[in-house]
């Protein structure tokens, strides 16, 4: 192959130019600034701000709410990462042994994944509607008063299981495409070696897929931790009142209903550090193992 | 040791294409047999259905004297040794040849030992902790037929385990895998497409074409005297030459030659063939070619030209002289088969 060559520098960096300036300005510029302000204390009325130094964190550290938040967001990024991973390589798998070759099926169960995320959640809140949700109706039958909004545990469960249906699609697609590019000899030869089709799925289709499952994990943890932030908001409306967030929430509760910014700029420090640790790792997972070829 | 018998054993896909016609045959004990056709004739379907890995249609399957055609492929007592090996990516060479007892309720050392047993036997010993993406096309192809003999099957398969490897290697592994069957004595079917590997390695060889069988027969039966216009073509290379011919008088003649004196065939058209090596340059021959291209192979020469007008190949020795032109010659005794014109079958 012939690789293509610049004759000059500027031609090359002007083209760049305009995605570095987009991360710039809405990257870099608002994380420089939320670092600054991480360390004052700002006039809730705007009339200018004080340098505390780290009380802004320590503050964190010793906060109730903060720290129930905290736990809230381990717990919720767990279940909805393993909800979703687990749902969706079991609906794969079943998938699979049906579509084998059928490319007409892969090609309509793609179609899921070009539903946009904000619809699918808006979609699944109503389904827990307080006045005419089926789930909520469907949930009366079993004599369980669902309250969404009122009742920390069933909120907890509408936030959860709305997170979960919205991200299965994405990781059947890619489960499913996994699940495909393992070559029909390599399954045949196990079919001979191993009469237990569940031995069979430990022993070679799951470390198969390994590759897709890790990245697939990094990117739940992710999306649980981060973008369910639509969803969170569509139950709460801003006003979370006694009932569970998650952090990334909280930053913006705090921030733009409290009107701490200092503190809100604190807390999403500590994110952005949670982030950068989550790349770090992911890159020397990527590099140390998990391919096989 | 165990013999394997088909009994009108048929294979129609789901989409109707019938790609194994009711076929019946008898596989005994230790014998190798090379099921051998073109592209598209049903070899691997056939192999597959003996395998679990394909549903059989119609008939009946017998391995070891059990009827096994609806039991899985994991309780036939088969190995088999794919075209691309099969491997498992992510197991070492060792594990990848233990898998299969591991399943097999064996206790640990006993595994341990077979998988040593069968590494020495295939020179991998050096090799046992890679993986199988770390070893040559040839050492992989090592480590499937691992994987076959550690089990002990009553019944090795094979679907044109060389195709992927180079020419000189296959040769090795030919000789290699012939050499391991014969010592082992474990029944086999070998699937493939060439000729050469077909006559070398079988005992007995299945010459399918379009989902039937056209002959069965030892490597010399099927040279020699081939059942059908089809064998006589598909084997050997170059192949028999076939022309068109007369029965009359009872000599067989093409054009103006007589190629048969004693013909055993009713008057009228029938097919001739000739193997290009049984046509002898010979000055007072009763045959006159003409030659139009002589090819050089070192060992041999081939002469392509006509007789009587119709296209045929000869296969002369170096030392026998060769030029285009005119070319005397005679045939060896017993040399023609005869087909018949119509249906292609052996006179
Ligand atoms: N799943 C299927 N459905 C329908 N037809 C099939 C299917 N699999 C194979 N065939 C057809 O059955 C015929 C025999 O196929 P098979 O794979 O047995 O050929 P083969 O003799 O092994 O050829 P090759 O030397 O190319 O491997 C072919 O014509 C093929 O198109
Ligand atoms: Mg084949």
């Amino acid at each position: 192959m012939k690789r293509a060559g610049f004759t000059s520098a500027w031609l090359p960096a002007m083209l760049l130019l305009p995605q570095l300036a987009v991360i710039a300005i809405f990257f870099y510029w608002p994380a420089a600034h939320a670092l600054r302000s991480s360390f004052y204390l700002q006039d809730p009325f705007g009339f200018g701000e004080t340098f505390v130094g780290l009380s802004n964190f320590t503050s964190l550290l010793t906060s109730a709410a903060y720290s129930r938040a905290a736990w809230f967001t381990v717990f919720f990024t767990l279940i909805v990462t393993f909800g979703s991973l687990s749902i969706a390589l079991l609906l794969a798998v079943k998938a699979d042994k049906v579509i084998r070759g059928a490319k007409t099926y892969r090609t309509l169960l793609m179609w899921v994944y070009a539903v946009a995320p904000p619809v699918a959640g808006v979609i699944g809140l109503i389904m827990f509607n307080q006045s005419w949700g089926p789930l909520k109706e469907f949930f009366a039958l079993f004599g369980w008063d669902f309250k969404l909004g009122v009742n920390y545990f069933d909120t907890a469960f509408a936030m959860i299981a709305v997170s979960i249906w919205k991200q299965v699609p994405v990781n059947f697609i890619f489960f499913l495409s996994g699940l495909q590019s393992i070559p029909k000899s390599v399954r045949e030869a196990a079919l001979i070696d191993n009469r237990s089709a569940t031995g069979r799925f430990w022993d070679i289709t799951f470390p198969l897929l390994a590759p897709t499952g890790f990245f697939l994990l990094i990117t739940n943890i992710t999306y649980a931790m981060f973008d369910t932030f639509g969803v969170i908001d569509t139950v709460l409306k801003g006003q979370p009142g006694n009932n569970p967030m998650t952090l990334v929430y909280k930053v913006y509760v705090d921030g733009f209903r409290g009107n701490d910014l200092g503190g809100s700029s604190a807390q999403s420090v500590v994110l952005m550090v949670l982030v950068l640790a989550l790349t770090v790792f992911q890159f020397r997972m990527i590099e140390r193992r998990i391919h096989y070829t | 040791m165990s013999h394997v018998t088909l009994t009108a054993l048929r294979k129609v896909y789901p989409n109707g294409f019938e790609a194994v016609k009711p076929a019946s045959y008898t596989i005994t004990p230790g014998e190798f047999v090379v099921l051998v056709g073109p592209s598209g004739c049903g070899k691997s379907t056939m192999l597959r259905m003996i395998a679990g890995l394909e549903d059989i249609s119609d008939g009946t399957l017998e391995i070891a004297g059990r009827v096994v055609n609806t039991l899985d492929p994991a309780d036939r007592d088969i190995a088999m040794v794919f075209q691309n090996y099969a491997l498992y990516p992510h197991m070492t060479v060792r594990k990848n040849i233990g898998y299969g007892l591991q399943n097999r309720k064996i206790p640990k050392d006993v595994i341990a030992a077979k998988v040593a047993e069968a590494s020495a036997l295939l020179n991998l010993d050096d090799y046992l902790d890679r993986k199988p993406s770390q070893l040559s096309g040839g050492q992989r192809q090592r480590v499937a037929m691992g994987r076959a003999i550690v089990r002990d099957p009553a019944l090795f398969l094979f679907d044109e385990p060389l195709s992927n490897l180079d020419a000189k290697l296959r040769n090795q592994m030919r000789i290699e895998i012939k050499a391991l069957q014969r010592r082992l004595g474990v029944t086999s079917i070998y699937v493939t497409h060439d000729q050469v590997e077909a006559m070398t390695m079988a005992d007995r060889i299945i010459v399918m074409n379009a989902g039937r069988i056209e002959q069965i027969g030892t490597p010399a039966e099927i040279y020699h005297t081939p059942a059908t216009t089809f064998v006589a073509s598909f084997m050997g290379a170059p192949p028999m030459n076939l022309l068109d011919g007369q029965i009359a008088g009872g000599a067989a003649r093409v054009g103006d030659h007589t190629v048969m004196t004693d013909a055993p065939a009713a008057p009228g058209p029938v097919t001739v063939g000739i193997r290009p090596e049984d046509i002898v340059a010979d000055p007072n021959g009763p045959l006159t070619l003409d030659i139009a291209i002589v090819e050089e192979l070192g060992a041999h020469r081939l002469l392509h030209g006509t007789l009587a007008g119709q296209q045929l190949s000869v296969h002369v020795g170096k030392d026998s002289p060769a030029t285009t032109g005119p070319f005397r010659a005679a045939l060896k005794p017993g040399a023609v088969s005869l087909f018949d014109a119509g249906t292609g079958e052996r006179l």
